[in-house]
C-alpha cells in the first residue's frame, strides 16, 4: 500500500519560508475555500497555515548552530487524530495514505487537534472547520499539469531542494532511498503514531588528520639526503630501517 | 490546554443532572428493599427528574457553543465505534430520554407491578426503567471521562482517575442538590441523600487529590529533543514561524499567570470539599428545616466545580506546546 509523504532535509533547509508562502498561495486558491486571515493589516493578525517553519538554536555560543525546522501534517500511518473524530470528517485515504478532513462534515469540535501531538491541525477562524496539510491532493493527481509539476506546492517552491516528495513505502522512490541512506527519522516516536513524513538530520563533513600524516617520517627529502637523516632509534614506517 | 467555558459548563452541568438522577433512583431502590420509607411527597420523583433534565439540557445546550458548526452536530453520532466523543453524543440524549421516561412513569403514576419477590419486594416498571437509566448514567460518566482519558499524550488526563473523578464529582454534586431538593419537599429522604453527599464528596476528595499528586510528579515523555529529533542537551527555540498568535497558541495554552493558576487550585480544593462538607454536616444536624444550608452547600460546591474543571483543562500540558515556546 502506498504512503505518500514528505522527506525534509534539515541539512539544507535555510528557513526561507518559501514553502510556507507557496503552500498558502496554492491552498488558499483551492476549491475547498480560502485559508482565512483575520486582522491581516491590524493588531494581532492571525491566519490558517498548513505549514510553518520554526527555528531552533542547538548548543551554546560559540558552539551553536541554527536549525530551521519546517512542520506540517506528518500523515501518520497510525494517525491518532482520525479515530477520535465523532463525525468521520477526518479520515486517512486507503489508496495513498493522505490524512484529510472533509470540510462539509467537520463540526469544528477541535477534538482532533487535541489528539495530534504535533499541533499541525488549525481551526479556520472563518470557515470554522479544522484544516491541515492535504499534501496538495488537488495538485499531485492533476492531469492538466506537466508530470514534473505534480508535486506539493511546498516541494516545488523549495530553493534548496530540502523537501522530497514520494511514496515512502516504495523502496525505490527518492523519498524512501533518502530515508534509508541518509538517516531519515520520525518526530516523537514515543507515541507510536508512525509519522509518514521523515526528517533528514544535519550532517557535518569532517576528516580526521593525524600529525604523522602531515609530517611524514620517511620524508623523501631525507632519502635524497636534502634533509638530515633521522636518528637510528627514531620511528619509521616499516619499523626496520631508520632512513 | 485552554479551558473552554462551553466544555466546563457541559461537564459540570450534566454531572449534576446525572448525580441527581442517581440520587433519586437510589432513594427509590432503598425504599423498595424497605431500608427507607416510601416517598410520600406529591410527585417527588417527577419534579426531581424535571430538575435533573433542566441541568442535563443546559449542559447539552452549552456544548453547542463549543462547535464551529452546531447545525451539523447530528453528524457526531456517526463514529461511535472509535470515538468516545461520538459515544458521549449518543449516551447523553439516551440517558436524558430514559430519565425522562422514568420521571414520566412516576408523574403519571403509570407504574404497573412487574414482579413481586417473596411478597415483600415489589418490582414495578419505574424500577426497571430506572435501572436502564442508571446504566446509561454511568455509561455517560465513562464516555465523558474517556474523552479526556483516552488521549495518551495528554499525560495529565490519561489515567483511570479521570473517569473516577468525573463520576464521583458529578455524583457528589447531584446528591448535594438532591438533599436540598428533598429538604424543600420536606421529604424524609433528606438525611439519606445528605449522608451520601458527604460520603461521595469525601471519596471525590481522595481521588481528586490523588490525581493532583500524580500530576505533580508526572514525567513528560515528549521533550524538545524528541519533538525535533535532535539530540542535544541545550536546544532553544528562536522562532515559532510567526509573530502574532495562531490556533496553536490560543487553543493549547491557558494563558493565565502562574499565581492565578495556583489560586484556582486552592480555590477549588476549598470550595468543592471542606466548605460543602461543613455546611452539609451542619444541615444534617439541623434536619429537614435546613434547606437554605443544603442549597448553599450545593451552590458553593458547583461554583467550586467550575474552578475544578478550569484547572483540569489548564493543567493538561499538550506536547504540541513544545513547538510554540518563543515568538
Amino acid at each position: 500500500m502506498s504512503q505518500l509523504a514528505l522527506v525534509i532535509d534539515l541539512n539544507v533547509c535555510v528557513g526561507c519560508h518559501a514553502c510556507v508562502t507557496s503552500c498558502k498561495e496554492w491552498n488558499t486558491s483551492g476549491t475547498a475555500g480560502y485559508m482565512a486571515d483575520m486582522n491581516p493589516f491590524s493588531k494581532d493578525p492571525t491566519g490558517t497555515f498548513f505549514n510553518r517553519v520554526q527555528s531552533f538554536e542547538i548548543g551554546e555560543f560559540p558552539n551553536a548552530e541554527t536549525v530551521h525546522f519546517p512542520k506540517s501534517c506528518l500523515h501518520c500511518e497510525d494517525p491518532p487524530c482520525v479515530p477520535v473524530c465523532p463525525t468521520g470528517a477526518s479520515y486517512k485515504r486507503e489508496e495513498d495514505g493522505i490524512v484529510l478532513v472533509d470540510y462539509d462534515k467537520c463540526i469544528g469540535c477541535k477534538y482532533c487537534s487535541w489528539s495530534c501531538p504535533y499541533g499541525v491541525r488549525e481551526l479556520d477562524e472563518h470557515q470554522k472547520v479544522m484544516k491541515k496539510c492535504t499534501l496538495c491532493v488537488d495538485r499531485i493527481y492533476d492531469q492538466a499539469l506537466p508530470e514534473n509539476e505534480r508535486k506539493p506546492a511546498c516541494v516545488m517552491a523549495c530553493p534548496t531542494n530540502a523537501r522530497l516528495f514520494g511514496d515512502v513505502n516504495d523502496p525505490d522512490s527518492e523519498a524512501a532511498i533518502a530515508i534509508r541512506e541518509r538517516g531519515g527519522y520520525q518526530l516523537m516516536p514515543e507515541w507510536g503514531t508512525k509519522p509518514a513524513n521523515h526528517y533528514l538530520p544535519r550532517r557535518k563533513t569532517r576528516i580526521t588528520i593525524h600529525e604523522d600524516e602531515l609530517v611524514r617520517v620517511d620524508n623523501p627529502l631525507r632519502k635524497e639526503r636534502q634533509l638530515p637523516m633521522p636518528d637510528s632509534d627514531a620511528p619509521t614506517l616499516d619499523d626496520v630501517t631508520s632512513w | 490546554m485552554h479551558p473552554a467555558f462551553s466544555v466546563i459548563f457541559l461537564t459540570t452541568l450534566i454531572g449534576v443532572g446525572q448525580g441527581l438522577f442517581l440520587a433519586l433512583y437510589t432513594g427509590q431502590l432503598y425504599s423498595v428493599v424497605k431500608v427507607l420509607p416510601v416517598e410520600e411527597a406529591t410527585d417527588f420523583y417527577g419534579i426531581g427528574i424535571l430538575i435533573a433534565l433542566a441541568f442535563l439540557g443546559a449542559g447539552l445546550l452549552s456544548s453547542f457553543f463549543h462547535l464551529g458548526h452546531p447545525e451539523r452536530a447530528w453528524r457526531s453520532a456517526a463514529c461511535w465505534r472509535t470515538s468516545w466523543l461520538s459515544r458521549e453524543v449518543i449516551a447523553l440524549p439516551a440517558f436524558m430520554g430514559m430519565a425522562a421516561l422514568y420521571g414520566l412513569i412516576h408523574h403519571l403514576d403509570w407504574n404497573p407491578v412487574l414482579y413481586t419477590f417473596r411478597e415483600t419486594f415489589v418490582v414495578d416498571l419505574s424500577l426497571l426503567v430506572g435501572a436502564f437509566a442508571t446504566l446509561l448514567a454511568f455509561t455517560l460518566f465513562l464516555c465523558t471521562g474517556m474523552i479526556y482519558g483516552c488521549i495518551k499524550f495528554l499525560q495529565e488526563w490519561a489515567t483511570p482517575l479521570t473517569v473516577v473523578n468525573y463520576t464521583l464529582l458529578g455524583s457528589a454534586s447531584g446528591f448535594m442538590l438532591a438533599t436540598a431538593y428533598a429538604a424543600w419537599q420536606g421529604s424524609e429522604m433528606t438525611q439519606f441523600y445528605g449522608g451520601w453527599a458527604v460520603i461521595l464528596t469525601l471519596l471525590a476528595f481522595l481521588t481528586r487529590v490523588s490525581s493532583l499528586i500524580r500530576n505533580a510528579r508526572i514525567k513528560h515523555r515528549s521533550t524538545l529533543q524528541t519533538a525535533i529529533g535532535i539530540r542535544h542537551a541545550r536546544i532553544e527555540q528562536k522562532s515559532q514561524g510567526f509573530m502574532s498568535g495562531s490556533f496553536n497558541t490560543r487553543e493549547f495554552f491557558h494563558g493565565a499567570p502562574q499565581a492565578v493558576f495556583s489560586a484556582v487550585k486552592w480555590l477549588f480544593l476549598i470550595t468543592v470539599f471542606p466548605v460543602p462538607l461543613v455546611l452539609m454536616s451542619l444541615g444534617l444536624v439541623l434536619g429537614v428545616e435546613a434547606m437554605a444550608i443544603y442549597a448553599l452547600a450545593f451552590v458553593i460546591q458547583y461554583l467550586g466545580l467550575l474552578a475544578e474543571r478550569w484547572f483540569f483543562f489548564a493543567q493538561a500540558n499538550h506536547p504540541q506546546n513544545l513547538y510554540y515556546q518563543t515568538v
